[in-house]
């Protein structure tokens, strides 16, 4: 994400990235397209658990959240909610060119266009869709990053969590709530 | 019972976790290629604890994170208590109901850090892995009760050495056969192999027990889970295929029992929760009590060899 900073990790933090990057646990937020490109990426033919990655179950057991294809303004709240209910280190990756323009939904009223907007991405997958090669590659990329330390993301959204939140917020719109149990 | 013991208990966990988790890495390997996969490397599974151990966590209240600390503290305790080839860290307290005891602690443990979560996923998942538990507990306990009754002996170490020097006809699996396939199927319920893991389904329940467990307290469990392999496998070696003579013997053998409940694992689709149960109670609960009316009212299987 902000690849000016000097290397400044301690001997433990480059253990713990070494650690990190060797196990990549992935959470996929497939509520848009893409889904289907994830099945070989994890079988036979690609088999990326000789990466040593891996889907897990939920958001809190997960290392990478993996945002595949077009978000809606209402997945985005959930999509927040996910990220924020990851321990860090964590990691954002964007799959496919919605994620970084809005793709062939720019105009539309009802998606976001760019998803670094509102949460820290560390890596982006172009393509419509990206195959499971492009995959393996930029997962590829993102071990390195991790190694290298490069892929501090999630630093930058602790350290400028005012401007995520404004942007969040705004796309968000107004937050209407029908308490029930108050009335 | 001295300074040595505890010595030798925790020189036994560190032995324990190294080997029962190199074996999980190789059988990850052996599942990949039941599926045609190159597989992950060996070492993964240590990869994986280190790196959950270097994450942040989140807790939800002292009860998620007392559990964790009480299940491990009771399975480790578990442990030391397991006859490995004949060696014991404190020696005369590998009685079966010391063992069953002593697991009981770790497994309520998890229940109550899992449940303390909050998520009725984990809610979900623990009654599901207790009802798992009361299927297969019932159909093993008769066939251990008939071995200990038969034999006069509840010490698993003085069990596994009656079994020893006549080779494979001395395994209680042999000359109990019906008992031998009954504790394997129990133990795929215990390890939570297909197609009795409804309890930690990933697609269904979002893994269940495990659903709130991430960073530490993922390593955490992760670790526990090694034990608990070991626990259970060794269980099972030591009672029905007569443990081993040396260390060498046992350490074969217990890769070799293991493999096995991979490889079925590999192929087995998932039973829901009352098939599983349904399954228990129908086909190995038969088994197990027609091998306990047979060993205790013709005494076959106790002395034909003898």
């Amino acid at each position: 994400m902000v690849l000016d900073e000097k290397d400044n990790r301690s001997p433990w933090e480059k253990i713990g990235d070494y650690f990190s990057a060797n196990s990549v646990w992935m959470k996929w937020y497939c509520t848009g397209c893409g889904a289907i490109e994830m099945p070989p990426t994890m079988t036979s033919r690609f088999d990326m658990e000789r990466l040593g990655m891996g889907p897990m179950a939920t958001p809190r057991q997960a290392d990478v959240l993996l945002i595949t294809g077009y978000l809606s303004t209402k997945t985005l709240r959930r999509v927040i909610y996910s990220y924020e209910q990851m321990n860090s280190p964590r990691y954002v990756v964007g799959f496919g060119s919605c994620t970084v323009n809005g793709g062939i939904y720019y105009d539309s009223y009802a998606t976001i266009n760019r998803l670094d907007m509102y949460l820290p991405v560390d890596l982006y997958i172009a393509g419509c869709m990206p195959r499971p090669e492009a995959i393996m590659n930029g997962f590829a990329k993102l071990i390195d990053m991790i190694k290298k330390g490069e892929a501090r993301g999630w630093r930058h959204y602790q350290e400028n969590y005012e401007w995520y939140k404004k942007n969040q917020l705004d796309s968000l719109g107004e937050v209407i709530i029908k308490d029930e149990f108050h009335e | 019972m001295n300074a040595m013991n505890f010595v030798y208990g925790f020189l036994v966990l560190v032995a324990v976790f190294i080997f029962q988790t190199t074996l999980t890495g190789i059988n990850r390997k052996v599942t990949a290629r039941l599926q045609k996969r190159y597989g992950a490397r060996w070492y993964q599974q240590f990869l994986d604890i280190f790196k959950a151990m270097r994450k942040d966590s989140t807790s939800h209240g002292w009860v998620f994170d007392f559990g964790v600390i009480m299940a491990l503290g009771g399975i480790m305790a578990t442990v030391i208590f397991i006859p490995v080839a004949g060696f014991e860290a404190f020696p005369g307290l590998d009685n079966v109901f010391v063992i069953s005891y002593l697991l009981a602690v770790g497994m309520l443990g998890m229940a109550m850090s899992a449940a303390g979560s909050g998520n009725p996923w984990a809610s979900i998942g623990v009654a599901r892995a207790l009802t798992n538990m009361l299927a297969y507990d019932i159909p093993l306990m008769i066939v251990i009760f008939t071995m200990i009754f038969a034999f006069d002996s509840a010490s698993v170490g003085e069990l596994a050495a009656m079994q020893q020097g006549m080779g494979v006809l001395g395994w209680n699996a042999v000359r109990m056969p019906l008992g031998g396939i009954v504790a394997v199927i129990a133990l795929l319920g215990m390890l939570g192999k297909k197609p009795f893991d409804s309890f930690i389904a990933p697609a269904e329940i979002a893994s269940g027990p495990m659903v709130e467990y991430g960073g530490k307290h993922l390593g955490f469990m992760f670790i526990l889970h090694e034990f608990m392999t070991f626990i259970e496998v060794s269980l099972i070696l030591n009672l029905f295929f007569g443990g081993g003579a040396t260390i060498w013997e046992y350490m074969l053998k217990y890769a070799v029992l293991y493999t096995f409940t991979t490889i079925i694992s590999g192929v087995m689709p998932r039973f829901k929760i009352d098939q599983a149960v349904k399954y228990f109670y129908r086909v190995p609960l038969a088994m197990a009590v027609v091998q306990g009316l047979v060993v205790i009212f013709t005494g076959l299987g106790v002395k034909i060899w003898f």
